[in-house]
């Protein structure tokens, strides 16, 4: 029981730590970006790479997980997400779906179809007693990482100016910039900051799923299941559904096998049902 | 509309001279022209640039000729299994692109695709790889070189028994070839006097799979036997495997040859040293046919892409067409091509091979293989083998 569970935080904070960047790009700036996966595949790719090829150590690749996928989402932001803002969000469905692709394709000709090779470092190899229960040494890392950007996003966003420039230019762009804010200027930084997690999260993933080209379409649902049940725009919104996605998840397929894989999908819709605007609805939305 | 009398005019000459084109198509020096269905882009990329691989490597072997004749092939992709795709495909092959042979098919849905084709065309149809058993009854004119799911999984199940496991709890993924593998596993084992204590069926999209491994952690059986394809699906369940300490708990592991797949292996890693598999090709085969077949793969594609099961099916098909069209001194036709297939057997770079006379489908040995740690590479090391293994499930329906 100790084990189910606590393989169920792991999980979910995993998914957290992909899926919050996700809810910064749709939630607070209100722009469908599908193609989420494919910057944790930057990110992945990226400490993959450096690590195998370089020799670099899993810490530094994790950081350099983070500037790869930020920049990439940068470019991407100047070039093509910043012209669509303002559009339907079926046309911003269409370009970001569009990136997934394109990026599928970029990602098999420079790295071919097969999967990067990964060896996690020894310090996190094994296990470790825990409170009687024997845990994997990974996953209680993967729990602190989660813990840990849950704090900084949460002080970030709600405390510091920056946190509530972004805010305000949500909620209302014309006045904002009418107070001095360069909302554009901001909006970049703000894409930027949630491409970059999730280059986090991708490299942190490397560890427990495996990453080849077509992992921004496989994880999309998980993604897209973690924001919407949580809310999109939050930060505590995806850390609760993750958390209960990942418990519900691994419990399932532990006690009931036969039907566990599909136990997140009725979670999904219940919630739904329950909490239309998600677990923690933004200010302003419900 | 004055143009309709002068157009349907144009259209019938044209179409006269098309035809005389057809007729006069079968001049000595026409080329050989192979349809290769395979898939090229998306996830299962690899598969392609295998069969592609082990194609080239023959026809480079033998000056880009069959039985006399200049080879062309025609690739056509499907991205992965899409049964419509390939028929559609299949007919493109035949009617437009007049192929006399068709071949590939990685995924089983294809292949039954396109036999429905092939038997309309009357075209051979030789398979690279799609595993699922029934395949070669689906039509007369397919013949398979490379293995069905349920052949190396049964001799798994016959070498436990031998070697005193006696009890072994089953996890597949849960599609077809899945229940293939369970079906032909239990079979064998039970035969044997195993007894099967559980089942786990995995969904094919699974992340994480440590609730199923946490699951056979407590119910402690002597041995897991697990079958999933190849790809991202071995390599984590073997690292849960090993993070959560299961061979320390004393339990045994053993799987098909698609777990430690030759292309992905590298990938894999270390969590994959120890275990015992069973299959039909490993490129550390020892036999000469095979240190040949690797160092002219190597020497021909770098050492960046191994030759898998897949390539070397490739090499065998092109070698069988080779054979086929010598034994009908050059007849491409339908059912000459199919007759001097059945009963071919010829020494593949995995060992000798044998198409069945009588069910089209491939007789070959089955290895019982170790992933082991030589010259700083993980490769399956042959220890073991079970010779002239044919397809279970056609052995059992008779």
């Amino acid at each position: 029981m100790g084990i189910v569970i606590f393989d169920g935080v792991a999980y979910g904070m995993l998914l957290f730590l992909i899926a919050v960047g996700l809810s910064i790009t749709m939630g607070l700036m209100n722009f469908v970006n599908l193609a989420h996966g494919s910057f944790a595949m930057v990110g992945g790719y990226a400490a993959s790479v450096l690590m195998s090829r370089y020799g670099v150590g899993f810490f530094p690749a994790l950081a350099a997980a983070f500037v790869a996928a930020a920049l990439i989402g940068a470019v991407l932001e100047f070039v093509f997400y910043r012209r669509l803002y303002k559009a339907h969000p079926l046309d911003q469905v269409l370009l970001s779906i569009g990136i997934v692709f394109v990026s599928i394709a970029v990602f098999t000709y420079f790295f071919g179809p097969t999967m990067q090779p990964f060896q996690l470092p020894p310090l996190l190899d094994g296990r470790v007693s825990l409170g009687g229960l024997e845990v994997g040494r990974y996953r209680l890392f993967l729990i602190v990482c989660g813990v840990l950007v849950l704090a900084v996003l949460l002080l970030g966003i709600g405390k510091t100016r920056y946190g509530a420039m972004v805010r305000a230019a949500v909620d209302n762009q014309r006045v904002a910039a009418g107070t001095g804010i360069h909302v554009q200027r901001l909006f970049f930084l703000t894409f930027s900051l949630g491409c970059g997690l999730a280059g986090l999260g991708g490299a942190l993933s490397l560890g427990m799923l495996g990453l080849e080209p077509s992992f921004p379409l496989k994880y999309l649902v998980y993604f897209l299941i973690v924001v919407c049940v949580g809310g999109a725009g939050t930060v505590t919104g995806p850390f609760i559904a993750a958390l209960l996605v990942g418990i519900v998840d691994m419990a399932g397929k532990y006690y009931w096998p036969e039907a566990g894989a599909f136990l997140i999908y009725v979670v999904m819709i219940v919630m739904l049902l329950l909490r239309p605007n998600g677990i923690v609805p933004r200010k302003g939305i419900a | 509309m004055k143009m309709t009398k002068r157009t349907t005019l144009a259209t019938l000459a044209l179409a006269a001279l098309t035809t005389l084109g057809a007729f006069g198509a079968h001049a000595a020096d026409e080329p050989l022209r192979i349809g290769l269905i395979g898939t090229y882009s998306g996830p299962y990329a690899d598969y392609g640039r295998q069969f592609d691989a082990g194609v080239a490597l023959y026809l480079k072997e033998h000056g880009g000729k069959i039985a006399g004749r200049t080879v062309e092939v025609i690739k056509k992709d499907t991205a992965g299994p899409a049964p419509d795709a390939a028929k559609r495909i299949a007919q493109e092959l035949v009617v437009r692109d007049k192929v006399n042979i068709l071949t590939g098919l990685d995924f089983s849905p294809n292949a039954y695709a396109v036999s429905a084709i092939a038997t309309q065309a009357k075209i051979p149809t030789i398979v690279m790889n799609a595993s699922s058993s029934a395949i070669t009854s689906s039509s007369p004119y397919v013949a398979r070189l490379s293995f069905t799911v349920q052949q190396v999984s049964d001799p798994m199940a016959r070498w436990m028994i031998r070697n005193g496991i006696k009890e072994s709890y089953v996890v597949v993924a849960d599609y077809a070839s899945g229940t293939d593998s369970f079906t032909a596993f239990k079979k064998a084992f039970e035969e044997g006097g195993g007894k099967i204590l559980g089942e786990l069926r995995t969904p094919m999209n699974n992340p994480d799979f440590s609730a199923y491994v946490q699951r056979l952690k407590d119910a402690k059986p002597q041995s897991v036997f697990f079958f999933f394809p190849s790809g991202v699906m071995p390599p984590a369940f073997l690292k849960v495997w090993k993070e959560r300490g299961m061979d320390e708990a004393g339990i045994k592991l053993f799987a098909t040859g698609e777990a430690t797949d030759d292309s992905y292996l590298d990938a894999t890693g270390d969590v994959a040293l120890g275990l015992v598999t069973a299959h039909h090709y490993s490129y550390a085969h020892p036999s000469p046919k095979n240190q040949k077949f690797v160092k002219d793969f190597v020497a021909q594609f770098g050492t960046s892409m191994r030759p898998s099961y897949f390539a070397v099916t490739a090499y065998d098909a092109m070698a069988a067409i080779d054979l086929a069209l010598a034994k009908t001194k050059g007849d491409v036709s339908g059912d000459k091509v199919m007759d001097a297939l059945k009963g071919l057997s010829f020494e593949s770079p995995r060992g000798p091979i044998e198409i069945d006379p009588v069910t089209r489908d491939i007789v070959q040995t089955v290895y019982i293989r170790k992933t082991e740690k030589v010259d700083g590479k993980l490769v399956n090391v042959e220890f073991d083998k079970f010779d002239k293994v044919k397809d279970p499930a056609k052995e059992a329906a008779k």
